[in-house]
Parts: C-alpha cells; sequence; structure tokens
C-alpha cells in the first residue's frame, strides 16, 4: 500500500486526535525522563505522571459513545470498544501510580524513572489493547513486556527481585519466539496482517493446515502473557519479588491490554474464520485452558501461606473466568469478559494496594504470611473494612462487584452450551471463599497476640492518599453492580460491532 | 539449479552453525557460530531479494547485538571460568530425532499445499529500501515511533539494573 | 522469478526455530540462553521474509525491522539482568540460581 506521502501525513495529523491519549503519555513520558535529569528523583515527577494519566483517562471516558473505528492507516481502534479498553487501563495506572508513591519511598527506591517506565510501558498497552494489526500487537506487547521486565528487577540489591526479572525475562522472551512464529504463519497463510482482513484471506488461501498451526503458537504466546495455565509458572515468583504496587499494575494494566487483544483479535480475526473443520478446535482448546487455569489457580492458591503468593495464584484463577467468557465466544461473552476485566482491575488493584500498605518493614513483603497480618484490623479497622470488601468481591459475593463479573460471563458460557464449564467456574469460586475468606478471618478474628512478635511491636502510619484510593476502589466495587449501564455499554460495543464486519 | 545448489549448501552451513551455537563449551565460540548462522541467513535474505533486510541483519545483528554480546562474555571474563558446563548429549540426540521429524511434517505439510502462486508484483521491488521506508513512514508511522520509546526505555532500564550503585 | 519453492525456507526456519528452543532447553549458561532466542527470533524473521516475498506484500519485512529492534532491546536488558546476577552470585549458570531449581 503505498501512498503519495504528503497525503499520507495529512491523514496521520489528522489521526492524532484519536491517538492522543497514547501519543501524550509517550511524550509526557520522555519529558519526565528528561526532568529527572536535571532534577534528580523530583518528588513532583509522580504527579505529573499521575496527572497525565487522569486527563487522558477522563478524555477516554467521553468518547465511550464515540463510535468504534480505526487510525493510522486502521492499525488501532478508537473511540467506543477501544475507548472502554483504554479507560481500564489508564485507570488501574493511575491507582498504581499514585499508590506506589508512599510505597516506593518507603522501600526507598522512589527513582524518578520508574514513574516514566510505568508511563512508557501505558503506552504499549494502549497500543496492545486496541490494536487492529499483528504489526501493533507485537508493538504494544513488547513495549509493555520490556518495561515490565524492568519494574520487576527494581530493588536490584535484593537477590530474590533480580531472579524474579530474569526468570520472568527468560521465559517472556521464549513465548515471545513462539507468539511471532504464529503471527509469521498466520500473516503467510492469510497474506494479510490486519485482524478484519483475516477471514477472508482464509477462505482465499489454500493453507488451512498452517493458519491454524499458527494460531496454536499466537495462542502460546498470550496465554503467557495473561499467565493461563500450563504457562503461569512465572505468576507466583514474580509477583513475589516485584514491588508490590508494581504487582497489581502488572497484574491488571497488562492482563486488561492482553485480553483485549485477544478478544479484538477473536471477534474481528480468528473467531470470524468458519472452517469445515477446526472452528470447534479453537473453542475446545480455550475452554480446556480455562477449565485448567481455574481448577490449578484455585487449588494452588487455596496451599499458600504468604498472601502476595496467594494473590498471584487468584490472578490466575481470574485469568482462566475471563478465558471461560473467550471460549463461549459470542458476542455477549466478549461483552462479559471486558466488564469482568475492569472489575477484576479494582479489586485486585485493591487487593495489591491494601498488601502494599502493610509493608511497613520495607522488606518487600517477603514476610507478608499470613500469621504477621494476625489481628491486623483492630489496629487499623478502615484496611481491615477495605481488604474484606476486596477479598468478599474476589470470592464473588452478591453485593459485591466480583459478583456481577462473574455473571456476566458465566452466563453467555452456558448460552454457548459451555454448561459443564459454567459449573466448573461457580464450583471453583466456592472452593476460592475458603482462601479469600481465611485473609478476613486472620484480620479481624485472629488476637494479636498470635502474631509475629517482631511485628506485632512496629507502628506503622499508612498513607491518607493511599487509603482514600483504596476507599474510592471499595465504594466502586460496592456501587458497580447497581449501574447497569456499564454492563449495557460493553454489550452495545459488540452488537454495533456488526457495522465492522460489513466493511 | 544454481539457485537450488546455493540455498542447500547456505542451508547446511547455518544448521551446521547453529548446531554448533548449541554444543560449544565455551560462551565464545557459542557466539561466533551464532555470528556465522547470521551472516548466512543474510545470504539467505539476498536469495529472496530482500536486500534492505540482508543489509540491515549484517548490521544490527551480526554487527550490533553480537559485539554487544560478546562485550559481555569478555566483562564478565567467562572463558577463563574453572566449571565450563557439561553439555549433555544423550537428551541432545534424543531432540535431534524430534528435530528431524517435525522438519519432515513441516515439509510434507507445506510441499502440498504451498507452492504459492508466484506473485503478481515482482519480489525484487517489495525488497527495495524504497519500498520498505515507503510503508515504514506512512502506514507503519505509529508503531515505528513506538519501537523509538521500546529502545529509550530498553536503554534506561538497561542502565537502572546493570549500574553499581543508581540514584 | 523466485526458483527455491516456499516450503524449502519454512522447512529451513523450522529447524533454527527448533535448534533455538534445544538451546533454551538444554544449556545452563544464560548468555548461551540468550544467543538461542535470537536465534528463534532470526528463524520467525527468515519465515517472514519468505512469506512477504512470495506475497509481494511489504508488511512482512516491516515487521523484521520491528522484530530487530526488539531483539536489540532484548538482548540489552538480558544482558543486563545477566550483569546484575552475575554481581550477586558470581556465575551465569542457570542451575545455581534458585528460582530455576524445581
Amino acid at each position: 500500500m503505498s501512498q503519495d506521502l504528503s497525503q499520507a501525513f495529512d491523514t496521520i495529523w489528522a489521526d492524532l486526535a484519536g491517538g492522543a491519549s497514547m501519543v501524550g503519555l509517550a511524550i509526557v513520558g520522555v519529558g519526565l525522563i528528561v526532568w529527572d535529569i536535571f532534577n534528580s528523583n523530583d518528588t513532583r515527577i509522580p504527579w505529573v505522571a499521575a496527572f497525565a494519566l487522569l486527563g487522558t483517562a477522563v478524555l477516554e471516558m467521553f468518547r465511550l459513545n464515540e463510535a468504534d473505528t480505526t487510525a493510522f492507516f486502521e492499525l488501532i481502534r478508537v473511540g467506543g470498544v477501544a475507548s472502554f479498553i483504554n479507560v481500564i487501563i489508564l485507570g488501574s495506572s493511575l491507582v498504581s501510580v499514585v499508590l506506589s508513591v508512599p510505597y516506593l519511598r518507603q522501600i526507598r527506591h522512589a527513582y524518578g524513572e520508574v514513574y516514566a517506565l510505568v508511563l512508557f510501558a501505558t503506552a504499549g498497552m494502549l497500543m496492545l489493547g486496541t490494536a487492529n494489526n499483528m504489526v501493533t500487537v507485537f508493538v504494544g506487547l513488547e513495549t509493555m513486556s520490556i518495561a515490565l521486565y524492568i519494574l520487576t528487577g527494581l530493588v536490584r540489591h535484593d537477590e530474590g527481585a533480580v531472579e524474579s526479572a530474569l526468570k520472568y525475562f527468560l521465559l517472556g522472551a521464549f513465548s515471545t519466539g513462539f507468539f511471532l512464529f504464529g503471527i509469521a504463519l498466520i500473516y503467510g497463510s492469510t497474506g494479510t496482517m490486519y485482524f478484519t482482513d483475516m477471514a477472508a484471506g482464509y477462505a482465499v488461501g489454500d493453507f488451512k493446515a498452517l493458519f491454524w498451526a499458527g494460531v496454536g503458537l499466537f495462542l502460546v504466546g498470550f496465554l503467557f502473557k495473561v499467565s493461563a495455565v500450563p504457562f503461569h509458572m512465572w505468576t507466583p515468583d514474580v509477583y513475589q519479588g516485584a514491588p508490590t504496587t508494581l504487582v497489581g499494575y502488572m497484574s491488571t494494566a497488562s492482563k486488561a491490554a492482553a485480553f483485549a487483544a485477544l478478544v479484538l483479535v477473536l471477534f474481528h480475526g480468528i473467531g470470524l474464520v468458519t472452517p469445515e473443520a477446526g472452528g470447534g478446535n479453537l473453542q475446545l482448546v480455550l475452554a480446556l485452558s480455562a477449565l485448567v487455569t481455574v481448577v490449578l489457580g484455585n487449588l494452588m492458591a487455596l496451599a499458600q501461606k504468604n498472601v502476595k503468593r496467594m494473590l498471584a495464584y487468584s490472578s490466575i484463577a481470574h485469568a482462566g473466568y475471563v478465558l471461560i467468557g473467550l471460549a463461549a465466544g459470542t458476542s455477549s461473552a466478549y461483552a462479559g469478559a471486558l466488564y469482568y476485566l475492569l472489575i477484576y482491575a479494582i479489586m485486585n488493584l485493591g487487593a495489591f494496594g491494601v498488601m502494599a500498605l502493610l509493608e511497613w518493614d520495607g522488606r518487600e513483603g517477603r514476610l507478608q504470611t499470613l500469621d504477621s497480618l494476625s489481628g491486623l484490623a483492630h489496629r487499623h479497622p478502615l484496611l481491615g473494612v477495605l481488604m474484606g470488601v476486596f477479598m468478599f468481591s474476589l470470592t464473588g459475593f452478591p453485593p459485591f462487584g466480583g459478583f456481577f463479573g462473574k455473571i456476566a460471563v458465566f452466563a453467555p458460557a452456558v448460552e454457548a452450551g459451555l454448561t459443564w464449564l459454567a459449573i466448573v467456574g461457580v464450583l471453583a469460586s466456592v472452593l476460592s471463599a475458603g482462601y479469600y475468606l481465611r485473609v478476613v478471618y486472620v484480620f479481624w478474628m485472629r488476637p494479636e497476640s498470635e502474631g509475629d512478635p517482631a511485628v506485632r511491636d512496629t507502628t506503622f502510619a499508612v498513607s491518607r492518599v493511599s487509603a482514600g484510593v483504596l476507599t474510592v476502589c471499595a465504594v466502586l466495587l460496592l456501587v458497580i453492580g447497581f449501574m447497569p449501564f456499564v454492563r449495557n455499554l460493553t454489550q452495545s460495543f459488540f452488537n454495533s460491532g456488526v457495522l465492522v464486519l460489513l466493511l | 539449479m544454481f539457485a537450488e545448489t546455493l540455498f542447500l549448501g547456505a542451508s547446511l552451513i547455518a544448521i551446521v552453525a547453529s548446531v554448533g551455537m548449541l554444543v560449544s563449551r565455551s560462551p565464545v565460540r557459542s557466539a561466533l557460530w551464532l555470528i556465522l548462522t547470521l551472516i548466512v541467513i543474510a545470504g539467505l535474505y539476498l536469495t529472496l531479494q530482500a536486500d534492505f533486510i540482508a543489509v540491515i541483519q549484517v548490521l544490527v545483528y551480526a554487527g550490533a547485538i553480537m559485539v554487544l554480546f560478546l562485550f559481555v562474555i569478555m566483562l564478565l571474563n567467562l572463558g577463563e571460568m574453572p566449571d565450563l558446563e557439561r553439555v549433555d548429549f544423550k537428551k541432545g540426540v534424543g531432540f535431534v530425532l524430534g528435530v528431524a521429524v517435525l522438519t519432515l511434517l513441516t515439509y510434507i505439510g507445506t510441499t502440498a499445499a504451498l507452492d504459492f502462486p508466484a506473485s503478481s508484483s515482482d519480489p525484487a521491488t517489495t525488497g527495495t529500501a524504497t519500498a520498505i521506508a515507503k510503508s515504514l513512514f506512512t502506514q507503519y508511522a505509529l508503531p515505528f515511533e513506538m519501537i523509538g520509546i521500546l529502545l529509550l526505555l530498553a536503554t534506561i532500564g538497561a542502565v537502572m539494573l546493570a549500574k553499581r550503585t543508581f540514584e | 522469478m523466485m526458483e527455491i519453492p516456499l516450503s524449502w525456507y519454512l522447512s529451513l526456519s523450522g529447524v533454527l526455530f527448533s535448534i533455538g528452543v534445544m538451546g533454551v532447553l538444554f544449556r545452563s549458561n544464560l548468555i548461551v540462553i540468550l544467543m538461542s532466542v535470537e536465534l528463534m527470533l532470526n528463524a520467525v524473521n527468515l519465515t517472514l521474509v519468505a512469506f512477504s516475498q512470495y506475497l509481494g506484500d511489504v508488511s512482512g519485512q516491516i515487521l523484521v525491522i520491528f522484530v530487530m529492534s526488539v531483539a536489540a532491546a532484548e538482548a540489552a536488558i538480558g544482558l543486563a539482568l545477566v550483569i546484575a546476577i552475575f554481581r550477586n552470585k558470581l556465575t551465569v549458570d542457570i542451575n545455581n540460581i534458585n528460582l530455576f531449581k524445581h
């Protein structure tokens, strides 16, 4: 597609408004790097980053009702569903940045560069989450991943942090190889990099086996990024070794971006391919992956004594719930998956946020055993209540958001004939009550005297800003289920999506 | 006929060199074998008439990335470490068989379906710097800018991770 | 113009990719593992260029350029991590690193 240059630049210029949040964040990130050179570790840097994230999030909220279109030569989507995905990513990044300010100061790693890296990673996520082309998927995914490898190894003097960064990096680079091979085979067999042209390219070409081999390899790369079983081995170690607030960031924003890209590629591309044989296989593969992810994630979480590790396995289990929606593959299931991602982001950020506040000893969470948390709620009732809300919501108890999220993914699965999978999901949620409620029990019911004496005698201050942000998250979880327009909004993206198919 | 012979010779060298990388006990030798593989792959790009990519392959991979590897090996002085790792050849034999089967499968699976109808456009026109630049700076301008961000963040990250004391 | 069948290129890149995978799985020297990842990416690049030239579509080669940039970035980060590990543990052998013992 060679074009007249000046005409092409006009198009790019006109599309800049559509990609404003991605471009803006990248520019602010570069600005922060330069600022940090002249005024090292300025305390205002994180607030500039937070302000940029807030501004772009508000901008994207105004675009929620716009029509879903593409920009930059159809490389990315803007408006509508893309804005919804962007709001999830930008919102989680904003909460993570605000929570990181007191936390990183506490562990004495409050570098200005960290916030620039977060902005770059977020820009990569926006590109990944709204992609309409394999090239943008790849570039966005790698920008996000490389920034996350660095953030994982932030606490360099600590052996565990560097080792977990190395583990993340090696497995990530290895999975990138498979992912790329998948892209290459899909490209070769359909002759296009665009999601929306794939189904047509598949029908024209004569390379069916090659295409499905490519889809398989492509899924390996994605399942690794969302830490689905059997590609989850890195998750517990990385989540335990990385700084807690940044774990909250990578478990919500990066997962939302990767899942959103998967939803878009399934909805616009691979999912539309209706072959003589093979389409059913894709559903079966996703369903089986969802099954083992849900079961194994929950079982392993039950066995954990360290709360951060437990939350890592719980995030694996939640990836499984989203996969249930993707396996169902109907438009309401995709809508449900996006809705679930929003709610999951709020509650998981909250859970990691509370854990970050409890790391008063500055030891990067290696002491976060259940025992050390005994009776904490009596000293800090607010933290106890917040943790209770997040844990009940993660379990899926009715008044909280988690319950509505689970309905949104399980109901379409039943409609699509995957009743067995939905039943497994419900049973697994019941099982998950075992470990989530144990945290609430330890917080409230166990006397403080049972805790670790070294921990018991230290006093620690709770940052007001962090507590405020966490309270907002908790309130959102309480009310989001009673705001049906959010659910309807996600549904409308995929109903009007029919228009996109005709293009 | 000449092209086929050239291809077979080049791929033989590429496979031998990459196996050499796999089994060398010294990291320096592994790196040198890999450089040979990369240069041969650049030659294969030439047989595909992808001239620009071939040049970039030599400049970026063989020239820059591998020099970085060699530099780090020298920096850490790995060649002189007393305990060079032992490579387990028994496992290797099993895997070579696996690779052979895999290759056979790929070949059978692809030859049947895949002798692509030669495309209408002349391959020499899509492999030139002009064609690539035109597409890269118009259609793919956005990911191109993002790659710039990626390289910047990798630079910062490498400094943060490897510097002795970071402020 | 193209005298060599496409399947030959695909087979060669399959073999090189497998050798790269073997390198990651079998070798315990971190630097050699990184080099094996580079070999995997090169095998993918070969596939992409071959497809791109046979399809007469330039976007495959565009992706190759991006893959090369990412490979450079990954090499930089990977080697920085290796240096950080080496400073702590004086080894680049993966068997001496706790998280990889199973």
